[in-house]
């Protein structure tokens, strides 16, 4: 394997990596306070189809032009903001109206997918969302000049990359570091004891399907700008490996990093298969090679889930009865 | 009818009736001067002429069949997330067969392609439900990566062995392998100029399924079975403790669950009206399913007219795109009626008191 196909490969895994990761610690987020979280990927798609179309009405219908680290940045909040929005209607269902979260987490879902494809149709006449990638960055100054480490993390790349490990050391020190994220791992344990010391359960669990709702919805964006120059409606089920993500990363911050690298290192190498003369020259399918990703994740969580550490009192309605 | 049935069946036409209403208002921002007309079509088509009431039974079928997979899968408290792999696993062994094995009689084949269709169908649900029985992991996400699994599988299995390239579809089944249409054609069918018709292909697939739905409530209400997988999905500690073995119950579940899909993509695809393709997409009628399940709120013989319905809905939507309406605009609307259903327990509740207090003070003597 020659170096400019290793080095392409490192890049699509930190592409695919980061996404992966951001959107699982959204994930955590919610978990950990105590709400199963189904509806990443439509929040995803809908972070995606908002941060796309903006970029798409910047480039091609109002014709600004701006700097692209603006252009990211205003694209970046829309995503977020999307993403919160959608979040207020899946926490309302679970929180105030106690429904089945994995129930209306499967109704945002496919509310979603469907809301893509229509509101694009209904915006710019198609359903793919063209964009002109200008965020890439050919190679940061300095340090993109690195004999080795230099390509493979330094050229190639997007800034948001950076942004994807700075929330990972974020959200670690929320989570473990802070009051607020004391209290809300309470939420997820073991709600009644939280309520009976004051914490208002409710907003806990509001703030953790928020979170994850910002972080899913950014993480849309993250997901299709690398590596598309269209949205089409889908994020290829990335909401969901960011749960086996979260799974298999024991809900906890440091390990999802790694649960997000060994994603990101197979999605990779099934997508660039064909320039591996070794695999190419298997004669294998190539649908065999984009399958092992999620053959992967099936294997791992089969080893993985055992005695699963979820927070205790996931997936339950808090009920201040049960006190 | 008891005050149980009462309300859930108008919980489920509250739900509905809000669904149709949202989705009504998103017509109206899309395009404001048709938007009556196709709100009028949409609710009406189906029932227009025979034949487009044979095409929506010709419709409901896959969904009625995905419908009782999920809702099965439910009622023992397992979601079956995966109804699209297994209908799509179902759906290519049904065409392997279909083409292959002519010196078979025909009816002979057509059997032996729907019980294969239904054991692929079973297979692949019981990929989560081992791994939820034995390795305790959860079935949503097992039950999607084997969606996506199945996608690349069939696709390659269309490839290379089903192949219409110049079209890039799976290949025609001869007209001896699709399902009988029992005289339906002369039925289900609309002059519309003396002596030529337009014919709906609907077949005995409804009637299957119709049959299928028949037995899932046979077995979920009427059998020791049936109410051993009810006992684990309410409350599974309390099953345990009675003695029922929980590992046995989520895998026969699930292989139940999957054979029901399964059975549905043999059917589809047995029919001689669409064709698999080739684009590395999940097909849709897995996740139409969920709704077709929620909103006949997960009983059986409910889903046989929500599949009905809903079948309906999609009938009237296609025709709405003439008149400058995306056809994900029917989509929206089930979405939406899908989250609504999310709270149809609670809108049961709000409705139950309100029944009491109308019509059963009467009756009842306190």
């Amino acid at each position: 394997m020659t170096m400019p196909i290793f080095y392409s490969i490192m890049h699509w895994t930190v592409y695919i990596m980061i996404p992966l990761m951001v959107v699982a610690l959204g994930g955590l987020f919610s978990e950990k306070s105590g709400v199963i979280n189904i509806a990443l990927e439509g929040k995803m798609i809908l972070g995606a189809f908002s941060g796309t179309m903006f970029i798409h009405h910047v480039q091609r219908v109002w014709e600004i032009s701006m700097p692209a680290w603006l252009l990211l940045a205003l694209t970046l909040l829309i995503a977020t903001a999307t993403g919160i929005i959608v979040s207020l209607a899946h926490a309302y269902a679970s929180i105030n109206l106690k429904a089945n979260q994995v129930i209306s987490g499967i109704a945002i879902n496919m509310f979603a997918a469907a809301f893509a494809i229509y509101g694009a149709h209904a915006m710019i006449n198609t359903q793919h969302i063209h964009f002109t990638n200008v965020m890439r960055i050919d190679s940061v100054p300095l340090l993109g000049r690195i004999p080795f480490f230099g390509p493979m993390l330094f050229q190639n790349t997007y800034f948001t990359s950076l942004l994807g490990i700075i929330i990972l050391v974020a959200s670690a020190f929320v989570l473990y570091k802070t009051k607020f994220g004391l209290r809300l791992r309470a939420c997820g344990e073991h709600p009644q004891a939280a309520d009976s010391v004051g914490v208002s359960v409710a907003k806990m669990r509001y703030s953790g399907v928020i979170l994850s709702g910002a972080l899913a919805g950014m993480g849309g964006v993250l997901y299709i700008v690398p590596i598309a120059s269209a949205f089409s409606g889908s994020v290829a089920g990335y909401g969901f490996l960011a749960l086996a993500v979260l799974i298999f990363g024991a809900w906890k911050p440091q390990r999802i990093f790694f649960a997000a690298l060994f994603f990101g290192l197979m999605l990779s190498m099934a997508a660039q298969y064909s320039a591996i003369p070794f695999l190419r020259d298997l004669g294998i399918h190539a649908n065999f090679f984009r399958m092992t990703p999620y053959v992967a994740t099936l294997i791992v969580l089969a080893l993985t889930s055992k005695n699963t550490l979820a927070p205790k009192a996931i997936g339950q309605p808090y009920d201040k009865g049960g006190r | 009818m008891n005050r149980e049935g009462v309300t859930s069946f108008l919980s489920s036409l509250v739900v509905l009736a809000i669904g149709l209403l949202v989705g009504f208002f998103i017509l109206l921002f899309t395009n404001p001067a048709n938007a009556l007309q196709a709100f009028a079509r949409i609710l009406t088509f189906g029932f227009s002429s025979m034949r487009n009431i044979g095409d929506v039974l010709l419709g409901a079928t896959p969904i009625i069949m995905t419908g009782l997979s999920v809702a099965f899968a439910f009622k023992t408290g397992l979601f079956n997330i995966g109804a699209t792999g297994q209908f799509a696993f179902g759906g290519i062994v049904a065409i392997l067969i279909g083409l292959n094995f002519q010196e078979t009689p025909d009816g002979l084949r057509i059997i032996f392609a729907l019980v294969a269709a239904t054991s692929a169908g079973a297979l692949w649900g019981a990929i989560p439900g081992v791994l939820k029985a034995f390795r305790n992991v959860h079935e949503v996400i097992s039950s999607i990566m084997t969606n996506y699994i199945s996608m690349f599988f069939v696709v390659f299995l269309i490839e290379r062995y089903a192949f219409l390239a110049v079209e890039n579809r799976s290949a025609s089944l001869p007209s001896n392998s699709n399902l009988p249409t029992l005289g339906f054609e002369n039925i289900f069918r609309e002059e519309f100029r003396p002596g030529v018709y337009w014919t709906s292909q609907v077949n005995v697939g409804i009637l299957i399924a119709i049959a299928a739905a028949v037995l899932m409530y046979i077995i979920l209400e009427k059998t020791t079975f049936g109410y051993e997988l009810k006992a684990c999905g309410f409350n599974k500690d309390a099953a345990k403790y009675a003695g029922i073995s929980q590992n046995r119950n989520i895998i026969a579940s699930m292989i139940i669950s999957g054979a029901l899909a399964g059975l549905g993509g043999g059917m589809l695809y047995m029919s001689g009206t669409v064709h698999m393709g080739v684009g590395n997409v999940l097909l849709p009628y897995g996740f139409t399913g969920i709704s077709v399940a929620f909103l006949g709120l997960n009983n059986p013989i409910g889903i046989i007219f929500s599949g009905a319905l809903i079948s309906h809905l999609f009938l009237g939507g296609a025709r709405t795109q003439v008149l400058g309406f995306p056809l994900e605009v029917v989509e929206i609307m089930i979405s939406v009626i899908i989250y609504f259903c999310a709270f149809v327990f609670l809108m049961k509740t709000f409705l139950g008191r309100k029944i009491i207090s109308k019509f059963f003070k009467r009756g009842e003597k306190s």
